[in-house]
């Protein structure tokens, strides 16, 4: 028999970026509301302080900030006729642990989607028309529009400290800013970061072949800066430790950063760690949900937290599961289209060029996760689908980032990877390295999605996620498209060396080398219950006082990083709840 | 190499470490400065090893991040102090990996580690089974045999052509990432004795205040590093 706490308003499920601006926006509502957080306790002191959080091997290499598989993972397979094998150590991603979840260790980098992103499918239909959409792509279109979210960007580039330069102010076209960007109704909070020696030259090579280079939009502090909720923020030093680490010096936009501690200050708030949410309890009728059975890890004991509104605000994988576990929806099954949650799983096309200058000296530690120069130029909004055969596109970008020597070491190919050859490599080719970035779109399909495994279950004896994942053509083409227009300006910069990191056609995913936390989809958004498992608000169809916020609400994935449209989402979300939930609780569509 | 105005060249700094305390500005206790020598590392108390696999070890660091030449070899660095600690602790351990069966160990490598062993039961059962195939192939275990036998006994391990079970296959991927991550990671952790590899590739270490630097472009940080700890090099 479960123990039973004292009912809340709202109980949130998982303390990181989604968790905190529900938590704070609701908390001014004078609702009574709790957090339950699965990790620990951290924030800027005592847990990221310098010099301790200096440490590669810890977080960098061991991997202390992040979830334990030991204490929640997935299984992953690449079709469905493979077996799925559990996702035993980390690699590929890198779900976060703790209060501030991935918004702990992330590196910064804010974006929003541009305008057509939001509605691609209808992008694709108005000028080419659907037949070049591939069989097996579920194309969706946002069922929110740029327009609609504008305000709530704002807002959370206003919250998170935001540095960067409008390219795009009202609709007027600014030089040095991002001429390709959707329209903002007013400049970034802070101005732009210093450009470092590798940007700087990326940025002259860009220009000279009449492309767009602008300064990447950084989740970085570049000034002294209080955000509305009286949250401080201290200029960047370029320490380069952001990703995989907490910002020791309150430069690196984060919920403790930018929420936290002001949302701790509030009395109708609380929140307890070592949490793990089991499910969530729907009501006898299956239309609304009573509250969450939880974890106590102290008290080891299973705990029921009644609650009216429940909000799921953990990594996108955990709300997935949680929602499957909790029947918050039917399991999308492939062969016939049915059920809605697992569907639409996307992740990230990456790739890059690496170019070796025997003379430049870069300084590779000197840098910021979210540091450098981009170009837009090849972008989801600029590229002919039509004439080049795949549906993406993306940005691209060079700045140093960090220059921790066990993981940041590239070498030339043909460097031995060990012995005489691999020490000169060493001493000869360390700090004069640069790379350019591409970061792409992935596109949804029917083959890629999450549902339970029926074999591995986890120490709760839950079923385990499965994940079928793997990398499919029109994404590859795209990447390949990339390689062939970034060696030529790669090339045009004299390195002494280059070479390109492009999967190629065929590639299989490999779940060891880290690839990016940037996994999206399972509780997509839609404009009815067939096709999503949220609504426009992010509110679950199944049960109208849950809602599911963060990246699982992604049709598919965006070109850019997701957090700026996971924050925007989240805000035009609470505005709803707010605005027009709190007063009549029912379907908001 | 351009030197800054004002301040020392590089190699005159690592001559005067004093220099670069002042200039850092950190607050580091003068105490600091100095590394208290170790013990050799054939007097060390292993933790984990065993004295097969420690000879293992030393030999086989020796080889893959070897003396001679610029820089510190892995034995300089202590390395195999650093291997040692790690099989000894959590990671050793694997405590925070998923490890519920069933395994399949002949699972394709892409498919990430699914041998039902830790990586410290990796180099228990790894390291007698590539012993023995030194012994066959070459007339002698890994620690006997010439440093060039050693290379190709290596370089056969590194190509798959020493037949491992499936559940020690991580074997060879193990013993290089560990050795790297004993020569670059924290002094703490027993290996980078005296930071000499952060000196030998200009990482400054846990220094990580580089508010003037951004726009310095082009020319080379001059200060050495510092550890976690607060030593100097």
């Amino acid at each position: 028999m479960a123990r039973q706490e004292k009912k809340k308003d709202v109980v949130i499920v998982g303390l990181g970026w989604t968790g905190s601006i529900a938590g704070i926006e609701l908390a001014q509502e004078g609702l009574d509301i709790v957090a339950l957080e699965r990790g620990h306790d951290q924030d800027t002191v005592p847990n990221f302080e310098y010099p301790q959080q200096i440490d590669e091997l810890k977080y960098g290499v061991r991997l202390k900030m992040m979830q334990k598989p030991s204490q929640q993972t997935v299984t992953v397979r690449r079709n469905d006729g493979e077996t799925a094998l559990p996702y035993r150590s980390l690699g590929s991603f890198l779900p976060g642990n703790g209060v501030g979840g991935a918004g702990t260790h992330w590196n910064g980098l804010n974006w929003r989607p541009q305008e057509v992103e939001l509605k691609l499918r209808s992008h694709v239909r108005d000028n080419w028309g659907e037949q070049i959409i591939p069989e097996g792509m579920n194309l969706r279109d946002y069922p929110v529009s740029y327009d609609e979210l504008e305000p709530f960007f704002t807002q959370f580039e206003k919250v998170a400290g935001i540095s960067g330069y409008a390219g795009n102010l009202n609709g007027e076209i600014r030089e040095g800013g991002n001429p390709f960007e959707g329209w903002r109704s007013e400049d970034f909070p802070m101005p732009p970061l210093p450009t470092t020696y590798d940007s700087a030259k990326f940025q002259e090579a860009a220009k000279a072949m009449g492309y767009h280079p602008f300064p990447a939009s950084a989740g970085i502090a570049s000034t002294a800066y209080v955000n509305p909720y009286g949250m401080q923020m201290g200029p960047c030093n370029f320490c380069g430790f952001c990703e995989r680490y907490g910002c020791y010096q309150y430069s690196k936009s984060s919920p403790q950063t930018a929420i936290l501690g002001a949302l701790k200050r509030m009395p109708n708030f609380e929140y307890r760690t070592g949490s793990e949410v089991l499910r969530v309890e729907l009501a006898e009728d299956g239309k609304t949900a009573t509250g969450v059975t939880y974890w106590d890890e102290a008290a080891q004991e299973e705990v029921f937290q009644p609650a009216d509104i429940v909000i799921l605000s953990s990594y996108q994988l955990n709300n997935v599961h949680l929602m499957l576990l909790s029947g918050l929806g039917e399991a999308y099954n492939p062969l016939t289209g049915e059920g809605t949650l697992g569907k639409n799983y996307a992740y990230q096309m990456n790739g890059g060029v690496s170019m070796f200058f025997k003379d430049a000296e870069f300084n590779p530690f000197v840098g910021h996760g979210a540091n450098g120069m981009v170009i837009d130029d090849f972008s989801i909004s600029q590229n002919d689908f039509g004439a080049e055969g795949f549906i993406g596109g993306s940005y691209w970008r060079a700045g140093t980032f960090n220059g921790q020597p066990i993981r940041n070491m590239p070498l030339p190919k043909g460097t031995p990877s060990w012995g005489a050859g691999w020490k000169e490599g060493i001493g000869e080719w360390y700090g004069h390295a640069m790379s350019i970035g591409s970061h792409g779109s992935h596109m949804s399909y029917a083959n890629n999605h999450l549902d339970l495994d029926p074999t591995y279950t986890d120490r709760h004896g839950r079923p385990l996620m499965r994940m079928t994942f793997n990398w499919q053509d029109n994404d590859l083409k795209m990447n390949q498209f990339m390689k062939s227009k970034m060696e030529p300006l790669a090339a045009s910069m004299n390195p002494d060396i280059m070479q390109a990191g492009f999967k190629n056609i065929g590639a299989q995913y490999d779940v060891r080398p880290y690839q990016t936390t940037h996994n999206t989809g399972g509780h997509i958004m839609a404009e009815n219950a067939r096709e999503g498992a949220v609504n426009r608000y992010s509110q679950t169809f199944k049960a109208h006082n849950v809602f599911a916020m963060g990246a699982g609400n992604f049709v598919q994935n965006t070109q850019y990083n997701p957090t700026g449209l996971v924050g925007g989402l989240a805000y035009h979300t609470v505005h709803a709840i707010r605005t027009q939930y709190l007063s009549n609780p029912r379907p908001l569509v | 190499m351009t030197d800054l105005p004002g301040y020392p060249s590089r190699r005159s700094f690592l001559k005067a470490t004093a220099a670069g305390a002042a200039l850092s500005g950190l607050a580091l206790p003068a105490s600091a400065q100095q590394t208290p020598k170790p013990v050799s590392l054939d007097d060390y108390q292993r933790e984990y090893l065993n004295a097969d696999e420690w000879a293992f070890i030393m030999a086989a660091t020796a080889r893959l991040i070897p003396s001679e030449g610029d820089g510190p070899g892995a034995l300089e660095a202590r390395v195999p102090v650093f291997i040692d600690r790690q099989l000894a602790s959590d990671y050793g351990t694997a405590d925070d990996w998923y490890m519920e069966g069933p395994h399949d160990a002949s699972a394709e490598p892409a498919r990430g580690w699914q041998t039902p062993l830790n990586p410290a039961e990796v180099y228990r059962q790894a390291i007698p089974a590539f012993n023995a195939w030194c012994q066959e192939t070459h007339g002698a275990a890994f620690a006997e045999l010439s440093p060039e036998q050693q290379d190709a006994s290596l370089t056969s391990l590194q190509n798959g052509d020493v037949a491992l079970a499936g559940e020690v296959r991580e074997f060879w991927g193990l013993l290089l990432s560990n050795t790297k991550e004993g020569y670059f990671a924290d002094p703490q952790y027993g290996g980078n004795h005296g930071m000499q590899s952060w000196v030998y590739i200009g990482f400054p270490g846990a220094r990580a205040a580089y508010r003037e630097w951004p726009e310095r472009h082009n020319v080379k940080y001059p200060l050495g590093p510092v550890s976690i700890s607060g030593e100097r090099a």
